[in-house]
């Protein structure tokens, strides 16, 4: 049975927005649609948190996420697996972009034509429980019997918001650390054993730009330069805020020192300059850089890359304390205008099973976020994934704030003005963290953190 | 006819209004209805998830006034951005279709094809075009600086000083230039079409008596073509006026806004604001005033574009 579909999206054209009512005008019609509200968090708990299975009559869930690279068709494998296993359940998963997902969601659920499951980053799981977009699943998290020492603490704790769990843990998904083989081997490198710590890494660095390559392309973009200088910067021993996310920290001196290297790659020639969007990524394809610090979900990606020698280790450290990036994907439930308790009863069921697939999923190019099933054998098969899940110790995660996200666009804002030169980082990191320090105030107002 | 001073009442009064129902019903839910909630969210805090909606005033107004608060500088960058955009994409967007439509209504083999081909990119949705062109564009991987340096053009670009990769989407003016360019190669076809329809109502007896007056091809064009087009080109020039001031896919699929915040437009601060951040009420206080300086600079238009009135091959 194929229940996948693509979203079409909002099609752009210029011409639909002549009207210039543009966001005014979508945001209008669908705060129109949505009228009034029901009182927040107030779901049922259904049955057993959806360990004991459903019985119920036959239902149809919808089930939302943004898996459009190769996690994709992982993902739907377990929905048709599911599907078969439960005849009296049909889920249908729609997947959209993460940023129309996370724009559109909120609007879905007001007007009561959201999706019953949906799966949302754990940096955004507080966000969306202060604004109600979803329910707390403690009884889910009770039913799978999930302990706190089963997990990372910030994965946990992340998930977690006014006392009760809103996220179920699938993964974490780390930064990784790739490399050509075959160029680091044309270079006189070893391509068995990459250079982990700063200076062998500038070493090598040197010696590819005397072969006359480029070794490491700094992406000023959120893809992925955002996440290596977050890496960057905890490596060298700072934070993006303080600890409880009320305060823009980056533009101390780790931050500083984590961007000036990434600078200081461009100007002596380690890196291009002007590198475009996704340009890193393909230039390791191309065989025209030796490393690129991607996301885990490039593994499946470059596997389809024919004849491509290339291998994946956890980050270098380059600052001198270990540190990579990380996100985590959670289940997450959505508020319904209209409860139903079957499709409720159901969707918890969902949530159990897939959860218990983690091996399944993990071959999508994912790292279990259980400790229990990480260390378990069938893991260690996935020789990449494992490599990247020994970074687990010191994966570091977006802070889990309502309202953080905002003030990302002006961390990436800082990232590109700097690498492409055009501020100094230490200008383009101070100046990014008042204008976010603004944003952060005024949302501590809003969420009354 | 009704020559008489006797009214003869020829249908019920709300015939009319019953013509128009159609129209009035999606016109009122869709514009009206929308606009006028949307002023009334603009002096909230509205975020229409969350139950406390407080009335601030005009305080998201004030806020886009005043220096210190946190939406002012991504504010007015975003309306230089679209300014920029619009001041360097509409002269491109009216003068070359113009060019381009007075060639096509000549007669000439394979005249249908051309139409058909200038049309061709405008039906392809921002996103094909905005991922084509930032893969093409790309500064170090795309095809347009390896043909450069392909036929040896960049030794001769950096004679002229130009640094070497073009920094097609990474630098400035280059993206500017290239979200310029890509914008008019997508929809110089809308355009074309219009002019072209006007161009086949100008009477061709006009051009007849023209070259019996002796007229060259280019005193036709000024006194009998451009004449012809005045309605015409009102309207092109608004529409275009307006459609460059929204431009919003472009920036965001292929510079994302950047370098800096250089490229971000007005409406992608919108919706960043509205939609990421859900600040709904900032957001529509920013579009209110966009739409207000929209709608000023279409005042001024048609009244310069007015003053020398009716058509001169009609007087």
């Amino acid at each position: 049975m194929n229940t996948r579909e693509i979203s079409p999206g909002p099609s752009l054209s210029r011409r639909r927005f002549l009207t210039a009512t543009g966001v005014l005008g979508a945001g209008a019609v669908l705060s129109a649609c949505g009228g009034g509200s029901s009182s927040p968090g107030a779901e049922p708990a259904e049955g057993g948190g959806g360990a004991t299975g459903y019985d119920g009559p036959d239902v149809d869930l919808a089930f939302w996420n943004g898996f459009t690279g190769g996690d994709g068709p992982f993902m739907q494998q377990l929905v048709d697996q599911f599907n078969t296993e439960h005849p009296n359940i049909a889920v249908k998963m729609t997947v959209m972009e993460w940023a129309d997902y996370y724009a559109k969601i909120p609007t879905a659920v007001q007007s009561g034509n959201g999706p019953d499951v949906g799966i949302m980053h754990v940096d955004s799981l507080s966000t969306n429980a202060a604004r109600n977009v979803i329910v707390p699943l403690d009884d889910v998290a009770e039913a799978l019997e999930l302990r706190e020492d089963d997990f990372a603490t910030a994965v946990w704790s992340a998930g977690e918001y006014d006392g009760q769990r809103f996220g179920i843990p699938l993964d974490v998904h780390p930064l990784g650390y790739f490399y050509n083989k075959a160029v680091l081997e044309s270079a006189g490198l070893d391509p068995e054993s990459p250079p982990m710590d700063r200076e062998s890494y500038e070493a090598a660095l040197e010696q590819l730009k005397s072969a006359g390559i480029q070794g490491h392309w700094m992406s000023p973009h959120n893809f992925t330069g955002s996440m290596t200088l977050q890496s960057l910067i905890w490596q060298f021993g700072g934070d993006l805020f303080n600890e409880d996310g009320t305060e823009v920290t980056w533009h101390e001196d780790a931050g500083v020192q984590a961007l000036s290297w990434m600078v200081d790659a461009v100007n002596t020639g380690y890196s291009p300059t002007d590198v475009g969007q996704d340009a890193d990524a393909i230039a390791l394809q191309n065989g025209q850089a030796a490393f690129n610090w991607n996301g885990i979900w490039h593994i499946n990606t470059l596997k389809e890359v024919p004849d491509l020698q290339w291998g994946v280790a956890p980050l270098p450290n380059i600052g001198g304390t270990q540190a990579a990036w990380a996100g985590s994907h959670n289940f997450v439930l959505t508020r319904q205008r209209r409860p139903d308790e079957n499709k409720q009863e159901a969707a918890r069921v969902f949530i159990n099973w897939v959860s218990q697939q983690s091996i399944a999923w993990a071959e999508g190019g994912q790292v279990p976020a259980r400790n229990s099933v990480r260390e378990s054998a069938d893991f260690e098969a996935l020789p990449e994934q494992s490599a990247l899940a020994q970074q687990v110790d010191y994966l570091r995660f977006p802070p889990s704030v309502p309202g953080i996200g905002d003030v990302f666009a002006d961390f990436n804002q800082a990232l590109n003005e700097a690498v492409l030169q055009t501020l100094e980082p230490a200008t383009a990191l101070s100046e990014a963290a008042e204008r976010a320090a603004k944003k952060l105030e005024e949302n501590r107002e809003r969420y009354g953190g | 006819m009704a020559t008489s001073g006797v009214k003869i009442r020829r249908h019920a009064p709300w015939t009319p209004y019953a013509f128009m129902a159609p129209f009035l019903v999606v016109f009122l839910t869709f514009v009206i209805a929308p606009a006028l909630l949307g002023l009334w969210m603009s002096l909230h805090d509205w975020d229409f998830m969350l139950e406390h909606r407080p009335f601030v005033g005009l305080d998201n107004y004030t806020a886009l006034f005043d220096s210190t608060s946190a939406v002012f500088e991504m504010f007015w960058n975003g309306m230089k951005a679209t300014a920029v955009f619009t001041v360097a994409s509409v002269p491109l967007l009216v003068a070359i279709p113009l060019g381009l439509a007075v060639l096509l209504n000549r007669r000439f083999p394979g005249r249908t094809l051309f139409r058909a081909v200038f049309f061709m990119p405008y039906v392809l949705g921002v996103a094909v075009v905005g991922l084509l062109f930032r893969f093409m564009l790309d500064p170090n991987i795309g095809i347009v600086n390896g043909l450069i340096d392909l036929v040896g053009l960049d030794a001769a670009l950096g004679a002229l000083g130009v640094d070497w990769p073009i920094p097609w989407t990474t630098g400035q003016p280059w993206a500017w230039i290239s979200l310029v360019a890509m914008t008019v190669w997508w929809t110089l076809g809308f355009n074309t079409i219009i002019y072209l329809a006007g161009l086949q109502d100008i009477p061709s007896e006009l051009y007849d008596a023209a070259r019996v007056d002796g007229a060259s091809g280019w005193q036709q064009f000024r006194n009998v073509t451009l004449p012809g087009l005045r309605a015409v080109l009102l309207f092109v020039v608004t529409i275009t006026i307006l459609a460059s001031a929204n431009m919003f896919g472009q920036a965001l699929l292929v510079t994302n806004g950047g370098p800096g915040d250089t490229t971000r437009t007005a409406l992608i601060v919108m919706l960043g604001e509205g939609l990421e951040s859900f600040r709904m009420g900032s957001a529509a206080a920013m579009s209110y005033l966009l739409a207000i300086a929209l709608g000023i600079v279409s005042i001024i238009q048609v009244l310069a574009m007015r003053e020398r009135g009716r058509p001169r091959w009609r007087s």
